[in-house]
């Protein structure tokens, strides 16, 4: 089963919930850190780096000996990574979106694709947890592609009920997506079986709240709610979830030791132990129960799993 | 000439926008600007009312028209972002549509398809508005779910913004910056005078510092740090400021942890219009900035 952690504003407690979740998931749990352009989890993760693998996109290289400045690469290019104004077309590797187009209708052949390094994935261990991250260079600009990277090395398990030692759902993976609700998000959470949205009870996390619930719905994935710093604001949020019939999965107070802990680089359910059970609820309700008890996200009905597969 | 700051954090929730207000208020006629076009609330506390609305149209989608689609497909061969999706089961039975949601706008399929049954209509992305708040005019803006191209989108907010600026002869652009190192924050950064970079004395506030101060190294711009909620760990606090320093940036205060702060986003205030404790911290750092 892949959960997807997710919010529209930041800053409300991604990365806690994904971390501790994962450490109270069990055996064999992968946490995919898809917030390449800033990767937190292994701060909360001391494990060994086991593997690194840089992840390029392809660009375009024009071999100037056959290029003769018609410009229809740079007519198709859609992105004005290819600049041609009568003269040897010029590449702007950060514009690129990879998709061929220049090589496909340059006339003269002149074009061929080469490996442009954007970042890199990182594979590590740390005790029951695989932890997969993407690392997204400085002055990169594009994720989504180092996102796909990143799911690409989801595990086949997560999908395979008779794994052994997995749930009925097959064995959890578990994304932490980046803030907000544009590309990267939608990369990251397509193709999940059901998302969490973090908020918390404040006017800023409720408007963005609803942003995340709106982006939801139109991928049509089954989610529910966590309720992060309880007791810092007011009730609209759970007077919002109440209204749309979403399940608020987890509610975790306002308690100034947990922000200590996590400016310490500390898990929770290690320097708090009182919260291991809250953490296990959440999977639990996850895990154990079917995705028709979360909201279902047409307003329909829930489609099964496979719909989801994109 | 119109300065331009820019306030930016790496990590999401660090207090950008709570700053951003109060500046706004400090400030002597600003235009306030919000670049976070994916997940706006500088609004929330502004309460801009709306004079202009304009349509954010950007990049174009690719759309079969079923009728003319024999099926062939090309465009699924062609499409490098997994936005083909085959309904048909066998070869000759098969249709093809596109997933609006994947598809990058890039054009391919439009070009190769052999019957020229591919569309290639403009993409409505969002909404930008200029409003009126108690502070000065804003520019802000609306991103469709699931939309793209928020960095043009955000280049458009802060074309306007200076814009108005330069027409009323106003001194400074406040911009409240998304988080994030990525394409959106390379789109609100590029060009500005100064960048203020809001983190937090955590281990992830730390981290995603170091990235955003490299990105201002990397596209020249200056950068000045304050370490927001500074008294939950003083020790990391430190570090970060020494950090900050190595890194070629100037540190021009902390803020304490004070819940006052949320009190005044319920209220839709900004922090120095109330009389919280950390107000002096907030005031102390503007002055410093000396805009």
């Amino acid at each position: 089963m892949i959960i997807a952690v997710a919010s529209g504003k930041g800053g409300t407690g991604k990365t806690t919930v994904a971390v501790n979740l994962a450490r109270m998931l069990g055996s064999h749990v992968q946490l995919l850190d898809c917030d390449v352009e800033e990767p937190n989890d292994h701060l909360f993760l001391k494990g060994s780096m086991r593997e690194e693998e840089i992840v390029t996109t392809p660009i375009p290289q024009v071999d100037e000996s056959l290029c003769d400045a018609c410009g229809e690469c740079s007519r198709f290019c859609q992105y004005h990574a290819i600049v041609s104004l009568k003269t040897k077309p010029l590449v702007f590797p950060e514009m690129c979106h990879g998709c061929g187009g220049c090589a496909k209708v340059c006339p003269k052949k002149a074009i061929r694709e080469v490996p442009h390094r954007i970042g890199m994935v990182e594979t590590a261990q740390a005790n029951n947890i695989t932890l997969v991250q993407g690392h997204l260079d400085v002055g990169a600009a594009m994720a989504p592609p180092l996102i796909r990277a990143v799911k690409a090395r989801l595990q086949p398990a997560c999908r395979d009920a008779s794994f052994p030692g997995a749930g009925r759902n097959g064995v959890p993976a578990i994304l932490d997506a980046p803030a907000g609700t544009s590309c990267p998000v939608i990369t990251t959470i397509k193709g999940a079986d059901a998302v969490v949205l973090v908020t918390e009870p404040t006017p800023f996390g409720l408007h963005d709240l609803k942003l995340a619930v709106n982006m939801v719905r139109e991928l049509w994935i089954p989610f529910g709610v966590v309720v992060n710093r309880v007791g810092i604001g007011d009730d609209r949020v759970h007077a919002f979830c109440r209204q749309e019939g979403i399940p608020i999965l987890l509610e975790i107070p306002d308690d100034r030791r947990i922000a200590e802990a996590y400016s310490r680089g500390e898990l929770i359910v290690d320097a708090l132990p009182e919260y291991r059970a809250y953490f296990e609820r959440l999977g639990e309700a996850l895990l154990e129960r079917t995705s028709t008890d979360l909201h279902d996200a047409s307003g329909v009905a829930t489609p099964n799993a496979s719909t989801f597969q994109r | 000439m119109t300065k331009e700051l820019v306030v930016i954090s790496g990590k999401g929730g660090t207090g950008k926008t709570s700053v951003t207000a109060s500046f706004a208020v400090l400030a002597n006629s600003p235009v306030i600007c919000d670049c976070d076009v994916d997940a706006a609330d500088l609004h929330l506390i502004l309460s801009p009312r709306v004079n202009e609305r304009h349509e954010f149209r950007s990049g174009h989608e690719a759309v079969i028209r079923m009728a003319d689609c024999i099926g062939c497909g090309a465009c699924l061969a062609h499409c490098r972002f997994g936005a083909v999706r085959m309904n048909g089961k066998a070869a000759g039975e098969a249709t093809f549509v596109i997933d609006p949601v994947s598809c990058e706008g890039c054009g391919v399929c439009v070009r190769f398809c052999p019957e020229q049954a591919i569309d290639f209509p403009e993409r409505l992305c969002g909404e930008w508005m200029i409003s009126e708040t108690r502070c000065g005019p804003m520019i802000h803006a609306r991103l469709g779910v699931a939309a793209e191209n928020s960095g043009k989108l955000v280049s458009t907010v802060r074309r306007e913004a200076r814009r108005i600026a330069e027409e009323q002869g106003r001194s400074v652009v406040l911009a409240d910056g998304p988080p994030g190192i990525g394409c959106p924050v390379i789109a609100s950064v590029t060009g500005a005078t100064l960048v203020l970079v809001v983190t937090e004395p955590t281990v992830s506030g730390e981290h995603d510092l170091e990235r955003v101060l490299s990105l201002a190294r990397h596209f020249a711009i200056p950068a000045a740090v304050c370490v927001n909620k500074w008294d939950l760990n003083p020790e990391m606090t430190e570090r970060i400021e020494n950090r900050a320093r190595q890194a070629g940036a100037r540190v021009t205060g902390r803020i304490r942890y004070d819940r006052a702060v949320t009190l005044a986003q319920m209220q839709g205030r900004a922090v120095v219009e109330t009389e919280a404790p950390c107000v002096e911290d907030i005031q102390h750092i503007w002055d410093h900035l000396g805009l």
